[in-house]
């Protein structure tokens, strides 16, 4: 069955291809605006010989990896630290619905004016996006903690530093994963959609350059590796997620009884 | 009584606490990019006109609502039928998963080659964005239609429309509200950055131009005003979220109870 759907689905993919060769081919959108597959191809080919694209690669890869880093570990330090405190998750919980949703992109203009097109004005934005993912999910993952565990652990005398460490990270560590699975993905695009509008150093800038000037097939090809990208980066967070949690039921699956 | 002012006091107390530190901290503030709250808030009511709600927020507004529906019926439609024929979603499965990987903003240069910088421009690009989450969460959730209630539906004859509307569409929405939040945020970033690029008009186009015009205190304000819409947006989608899975909390509240 396996084989089959993935049989299946390359198919699937070829037809795609195959669908974005011909339909240029055949004059049914201008070439000029949707080149066919292999120019697109070619000037992948072209990119990959380029050592300023892997220069902006790394770029990118520096700006997401970054932010990523420290919006995960603040994500998950404020998290535990606002749901182990008495009264602060109540206290915390009107401003977090506030700021969460502010779009990101709001803060272009400020992080403009403030870095230029430096580094930090990236990680400014990715890591304002992605922080939100991970304390999201480290306040549920805490939520879920079973209270009679909590319990067990007082009664055996554990101190607040023990119960963390083996009481409520076990139970929160799954929706840590899935937050910083989501906050790598929202990473990607803070990272990407700021050097394209900001203009600071990275893929993003090269597709804003590409754009401006009529290199189409070399946009199409940069737009290509941007979505390459992400999905090693969604199949990559899947992996250290099965990895993390390999001993969790969600993972194990159901142990028939 | 005195539960639900403590609420309140909870609710209150640390925005109030960081509002005021903002103040007192950017009081005395000479430095151009961090102007003092009481300018922004000074500034508010002069940049923020209804001939400006009108002018700009209004049509920011409109595009987001055309593109983020058109994404939503778009997105369930397809996703019913590729969750519902397990060879089609076989076939579309690595396809759809590149589409949605491609990050949505870079999606506003290929448009605008298509559509040219117009409203139709904005809207598309808002819809090409939010489709993805919408489609897949709606193929995951049509997918994992409970198989006993499947053949229950089936034994007693129910087909077609009727099937889709109360069995599949209606076990699978926890997970199409799923898709449909993920997708408000991507096409707020979307309706910003497509305003940015190339507009007359719209909230992004004018946070821009303060931006420009080193018009600190506007840009501030501009900042407020996206931070407000970005948080009306999402009241507004739990209050029509509860109602319309109010029966989905329910039942799971009632299984937690007697587990």
């Amino acid at each position: 069955m396996r084989g089959v759907n993935a049989a299946l689905g390359a198919a699937g993919l070829a037809a795609f291809l195959a669908l974005g060769e011909a339909v240029p081919r055949l004059g049914l959108v201008e070439e000029t605006y949707f080149p066919p597959t292999s120019r697109i191809a070619e000037a992948l080919a072209d990119e990959t010989g380029d050592s300023a694209f892997w220069t902006a690669l790394g770029d990118t890869l520096t700006g997401w990896a970054l932010g990523l880093a420290i919006a995960s570990c603040a994500g998950i330090v404020v998290g535990v630290l606002i749901s182990v405190v008495p009264y602060l998750r109540a206290a915390t919980a009107s401003t977090i619905e506030f700021l969460r949703p502010i779009p990101s992109v709001a803060l272009i203009p400020l992080a403009v004016l403030l870095y230029g097109t430096e580094l930090r004005s990236v990680l400014l934005l990715v890591v304002y996006a992605s922080f939100w993912q991970v304390l999201i999910q480290v306040l549920y993952g805490v939520q879920d903690v079973d209270p009679v565990a909590d319990e067990t652990a007082r009664s055996y005398g554990l101190g607040t530093w023990a119960r963390i460490r083996h009481v409520l990270w076990p139970t929160a560590l799954p929706y840590v994963m899935t937050g910083v699975r989501l906050a790598a993905a929202v990473a990607l695009i803070l990272a990407i959609t700021s050097e394209l509008v900001i203009g600071a150093p990275g893929l993003g800038k090269r597709i804003g350059v590409a754009q401006t000037s009529q290199a189409v097939p070399e946009m199409y090809a940069l737009i290509v590796v941007t979505g390459l990208l992400g999905l090693l980066i969604n199949v990559g967070a899947r992996t250290v997620e099965r990895r993390a949690l390999a001993w969790h039921q969600s993972v194990r699956g159901e142990v028939a009884v | 009584m005195r539960g639900l002012l403590l609420r309140l006091v909870f609710a209150v107390a640390l925005p109030a606490l960081l509002v005021t530190v903002w103040w007192v901290a950017s009081a005395g503030s000479t430095d151009v990019y961090w102007p003092p709250l009481r300018t922004i808030l000074a500034a508010f009511p002069d940049v923020w006109t209804a001939q400006r709600l009108r002018s700009d927020v209004l049509p920011s507004v409109l595009r987001l609502a055309g593109g983020y529906a058109l994404a939503a019926a778009l997105g369930v439609a397809l996703g019913t039928v590729i969750g519902s024929y397990p060879r089609v979603r076989a076939v579309c499965e690595p396809v759809l998963e590149f589409l949605r990987a491609v990050p949505p903003p870079v999606l506003v240069p290929v448009i605008m080659l298509f559509a040219g910088i117009g409203d139709t421009m904005k809207v598309m690009v808002i819809a090409a964005g939010c489709v993805w989450p919408v489609l897949l969460n709606t193929v995951e959730g049509v997918r994992a239609v409970d198989p006993v209630m499947a053949e229950t539906a089936r034994s007693y004859g129910i087909t077609g429309v009727a099937r889709l509307r109360n069995l599949v569409l209606r076990s699978a929405s926890p997970q199409i509200f799923a898709g449909l939040r993920q997708a408000l945020s991507i096409g707020i970033i979307l309706m910003v950055i497509s305003e940015m690029f190339a507009a007359s008009n719209g909230l992004g186009f004018t946070i821009v131009q303060f931006q420009r015009g080193f018009a600190i205190p506007d840009m501030w304000t501009g900042i407020l005003v996206l931070g407000l819409l970005g948080f009306l947006l999402s009241v507004v989608f739990r209050s029509v979220e509860r109602r319309a899975l109010g029966w989905y909390h329910g039942l799971r509240a009632s299984a937690r109870r007697s587990p």
